[in-house]
């Protein structure tokens, strides 16, 4: 039941407070930013409307990881590999479309090609000159990356910090991959200097308010698909996979089909917030494979509170911000802020910060996490 | 006479393949003359006049000049270097009074002077007396190349070795009597060999008599080097010109064959090196989190950092010695590894204590808990010890390496990681097997209750096992410091491989975390050259990620019966 308004009604307030942020941002930044006179003090600066739009792709990316982490208990060390190659099959599109403006000024062939001393383009390259096939690539390479390595694992039962150690090693021999020249990626630096995306130059402020609200709309439209998810019957089973697998297999349910489907859907979700993310922020390249990222993204969802999904939009938002805010003004106490808030939020906000709220409030009313903790020892 | 031997030999000298092409021209003029003159032209090197020669060199003439650095070069004896340094560094100078020429040092009143073949002292003289030899920068070129083949005769064998195997590469005729001279009086096996290497390839290019290229290629058949086996295929592939024809050919390709298979057997040899000396860092680094998450099933991904707090321990100890003990400098290392073992023992106890004792049972959460641990530690070592890299000094008796014959150097410093990459395996194993602790860990790992009612302290226990497996980690950043640079990012390296080879080894198993590093680490240097070190290791990432479905629980599983843990 999709559009069914008794739906939209039962989710939870945190979700319905997303949604409605979501929805409104799509609306008035870009209205603040195009029509506020710049003294204004409602305007919205550029600058701000794309960082805006970073903090609202990790917040898809880390609602693809509470997905498959507060849902199905697989906790994936690798999800930043499906967001880098989301936002190189992006990357790849908009190198195409710089064409004869490149620096060497090939029609055909990407700067760094040129400067390799490349004759024609790679296979893999091929097709990325149309719009509607790279965005096939963005949700279908992770898609298929994750449907592969879940098809493996899954069937052969890897499960707990085993999985998480293979897929930190997936993304780590991702990262070496896409460092070497010779896989027609860029290497080192990646892919930058993109002019314009279907025709609309990059750095105007049209097409950047554009991409924010359509971040936004994909945060939203992500959201509610995930919670349609977890609220069938399909959402029922893979919960019951999270809390004992093992029991869920001896009822007779195929277990390993039903983490193949979660993962590959979150993979592709990541994939797609990889390629939003790319063209805001203006380059992709190799350090985006870095373990520590796919692990900071986990952080994320735990600072918001895993099993929310609406709690990990929030973390992401909060972590990032933070990040931004003390790199710059005090670039040697983030990394012991973010250490801290890793071993803080284990220790003592297992729930996170929407399980804080939900326990300072609750007493009345449904508590939405509360499912989560019913009869589980920890 | 000695004008003609001037030129012929003035045409070879100095370094460059343009001299080389010019000088076999040159010989085909002279080639019966030279084959004929061939033993005789050491004699008449060593007759030549020296004192005249040494006049020579202050001559006006830049010709003149060459002909006399030629001619002294070729005499190979050692005599000559002193006025040839002289004449570089402008301390060359003649009396005008009576045309002598001397080696002067200045002095307050002007020169004092000395003999330039005997050294004997010849008084003193002020600076109007004496006119300087001038060199122009072709002249100085060639003095210097002229000097580099004289260091064969020199005290320095690695000098003597280096200017062998430099002749070896020009294979310049003029060189023979220097060489020869040189292989009389060489004292170092390994130096002769080098030189009678190189005098093989000179008679080899020279020679025009077939008996003295056959012999040249025999003698070269002898070597096992990448030099000789190009030059060998060389000779294959230019067939059969020259002197001796097919026959020498013939000889060329046996010799060949013999030089590739010994050549096959050393680069197997020298994989089989590197591979045990990548496995062994493996190991060293994978050892002691085979006890934190073999053992107790706790994923520190602060293992890392634990080594790299163990390598700073060690850049601290020497900077301690450097200032107070400088004499103990040898000694550092033994120093450093009960500093680096306590150090990163007691983080490791506190981080326990602080930390994961409150998140036993709950081992995705330990993992993000400890990751976080792991960036607070880098940032604190970055902000005491800044961002660079820090400067780790080899004792002396670690520097420099074992070779052989075909290039294959076994460096010390890798030699000693290999021992004691075992020793520190095998104390382990003697500490879980034997000893009272050892007991009590297992026991608290294989039935926590159990072994609390039997009146362990498992708290304790558990904290002292954390601690042991941290301080081992201490332990590995000691040998690491020695091959790696020391920086806040050291840990970050080794932490994705280290849990590769506990899981390939098989959780809970220390042989099997032996066998997970060396086979990773063989299986690596065996791939590199056929795929590169960056593809090979991602082909072991993507076999390991493959084998991990096939035998979740890694090579050596403990067996049992529970559905999971």
């Amino acid at each position: 039941m999709p559009a069914n308004q008794s739906f939209l009604l039962s989710l939870p307030l945190g979700g319905k407070i997303l949604l409605g942020l979501m929805l409104g941002a799509a609306l008035l930044v870009p209205l603040l930013n195009l029509l506020v006179p710049a003294d204004s003090f409602f305007h919205v600066p550029t600058y701000l409307v794309s960082l805006m739009g970073k903090y609202v792709c990790y917040a898809l990316l880390a609602l693809s990881v509470d997905l498959v982490w507060g849902y199905c208990g697989i906790l994936s060390l690798g999800h930043g590999a499906f967001f880098a190659l989301g936002g190189y099959a992006m990357g790849m599109y908009m190198m195409r479309q710089i064409g004869a403006r490149g620096v060497y000024g090939n029609p055909e062939l990407p700067d760094f090609m040129v400067f390799l001393n490349w004759k024609e383009l790679p296979l893999a390259w091929y097709g990325f000159d149309s719009f509607p096939f790279a965005m096939a690539m963005v949700v279908l390479v992770p898609g298929a990356l994750a449907f592969a390595f879940g098809w493996f694992a899954f069937r052969s039962r890897v499960t707990g910090v085993y999985l998480s150690i293979i897929t930190q090693a997936m993304t780590y021999a991702l990262m070496l991959a896409f460092f070497r020249n010779d896989m027609g990626f860029g290497g080192n630096n990646g892919l930058t200097d993109f002019k314009d995306i279907l025709g609309f130059d990059l750095q105007a402020d049209g097409t950047r308010n554009t991409l924010f609200s359509l971040s936004a709309l994909a945060l939203a439209g992500g959201y509610l698909l995930c919670a349609m998810i977890v609220r069938s019957k399909l959402g029922r089973i893979l919960e019951a996979i999270r809390d004992a697998e093992s029991r869920v297999r001896f009822l007779g349910y195929q277990v390993h089909y039903y983490k193949l489907f979660v993962f590959t859907f979150s993979a592709m979700l990541a994939g797609v917030a990889g390629a939003l993310y790319v063209p805001q922020v203006g380059i992709i390249n190799p350090t985006e494979f870095t373990p520590g990222n796919s692990i900071e993204a986990v952080i994320w969802v735990a600072v918001g509170g895993r099993g929310t999904l609406y709690g990990a939009a929030l973390g992401a938002a909060l972590v990032n911000y933070a990040k931004s805010y003390f790199t710059g003004a005090l670039p040697e106490v983030w990394l012991f802020m973010l250490g801290g808030l890793f071993v803080a939020v284990t220790l003592f906000l297992p729930k996170g910060i929407t399980g804080l709220v939900n326990q300072l409030t609750s007493g009345t009313g449904r508590s939405p996490l509360r499912f989560l903790y019913a009869g589980k020892p920890s | 006479m000695s004008n003609i031997w001037g030129r012929i030999l003035a045409c070879g000298q100095g370094p460059g393949p343009s001299y080389w092409n010019s000088i076999h021209k040159m010989l085909k003029y002279f080639f019966i003359l030279i084959s004929l003159a061939f033993t005789p032209l050491n004699a008449f090197a060593q007759a030549a006049d020296l004192p005249a020669l040494v006049l020579q060199l202050a001559d006006k003439s830049r010709a003149k000049q060459s002909e006399a650095i030629d001619a002294l070069t070729a005499s190979g004896d050692p005599v000559v270097l002193a006025p040839l340094e002289a004449l570089l560094n402008g301390n060359l100078y003649t009396r005008k009074s009576d045309g002598t020429i001397w080696i002067t040092t200045e002095s307050a009143t002007g020169f004092d002077l000395k003999h330039p073949l005997t050294g004997a002292e010849g008084g003193s003289a002020v600076s109007e007396e004496m006119t300087k030899a001038n060199i122009t920068n072709a002249i100085r070129t060639r003095l210097r190349g002229a000097l580099g083949g004289m260091s064969l005769l020199g005290p320095d064998a690695k000098l003597r070795r280096q200017a062998a195997d430099a002749i070896f590469k020009n294979a310049a005729p003029e060189s023979i009597p220097l060489l020869e001279s040189a292989i009389a009086k060489e004292s170092d096996p390994a130096v002769l060999r080098r030189m009678q290497r190189a005098l093989a390839a000179i008679h080899y290019n020279l020679s025009d008599d077939p008996q003295t290229r056959l012999k040249a290629i025999e003698t070269l058949g002898g070597f096992t080097d990448q030099d000789v086996r190009a030059l060998l295929n060389n000779v294959v592939a230019r067939g059969a010109a020259g002197a001796g024809g097919e026959e020498v050919r013939a000889a060329a390709e046996k010799a060949l064959a013999g030089v590739e298979s010994r050549l096959e057997f050393w680069g197997l040899a020298e994989s089989l090196f590197q591979g045990i000396s990548l496995g062994s860092v493996l190991l060293l680094a994978a050892i002691g989190l085979a006890i934190t998450f073999g053992v107790m099933g706790i994923i520190n991904m602060a293992h890392g950092e634990m080594v790299m707090i163990g390598a700073y321990t060690t850049y601290m100890v020497q900077e301690i010695i450097r200032t107070s003990f400088p004499g103990m400098f040898d000694a550092s290392l033994f120093i450093a590894i009960p500093a680096a073992f306590m150090v990163s023992g007691l983080v490791g106890v506190a981080i326990e204590r602080g930390i994961i004792r409150f998140l036993y049972g709950r081992p995705l959460e330990t993992l993000l808990a400890t990751w976080g641990v792991s960036l607070i530690l880098q940032q604190t070592v970055r902000s005491i010890f800044g961002p660079t890299n820090k400067e780790v000094g080899t004792p002396a008796w670690m520097s420099g390496a074992l070779e052989f014959d075909s290039g294959l150097a076994l460096t010390y410093n890798r030699l000693a990681i290999i021992i004691f990459s075992l020793m520190v395996l095998g104390l382990l194993v003697l500490v879980m097997r034997r000893t009272s602790l050892g007991l009590r860990m297992r026991a608290v790992t294989q039935n926590r209750a159990m072994a609390n009612s039997m009146g362990i302290r498992t708290g304790t226990v558990d904290a002292l096992t954390f601690g042991l497996g941290s301080g081992i980690a201490g332990i590995a950043g000691v040998a690491l410091s020695q091959i790696d640079n020391v920086s806040p990012n050291l840990g970050q390296s080794y932490i994705v491989d280290s849990f590769m080879v506990v899981v390939f080894g098989g959780v809970g198993n220390l042989l099997g975390t032996f066998f997970g590093a060396m086979s990773l680490g063989l299986v690596n240097k065996f791939l590199e050259p056929y795929a590169g070190a960056v593809l090979g290791k991602i082909f072991i990432l993507v076999a390991l990620i493959l084998f991990i479905q096939y035998r979740p629980r890694g090579m050596f599983a403990l067996k049992g019966r529970a559905v999971e843990h």
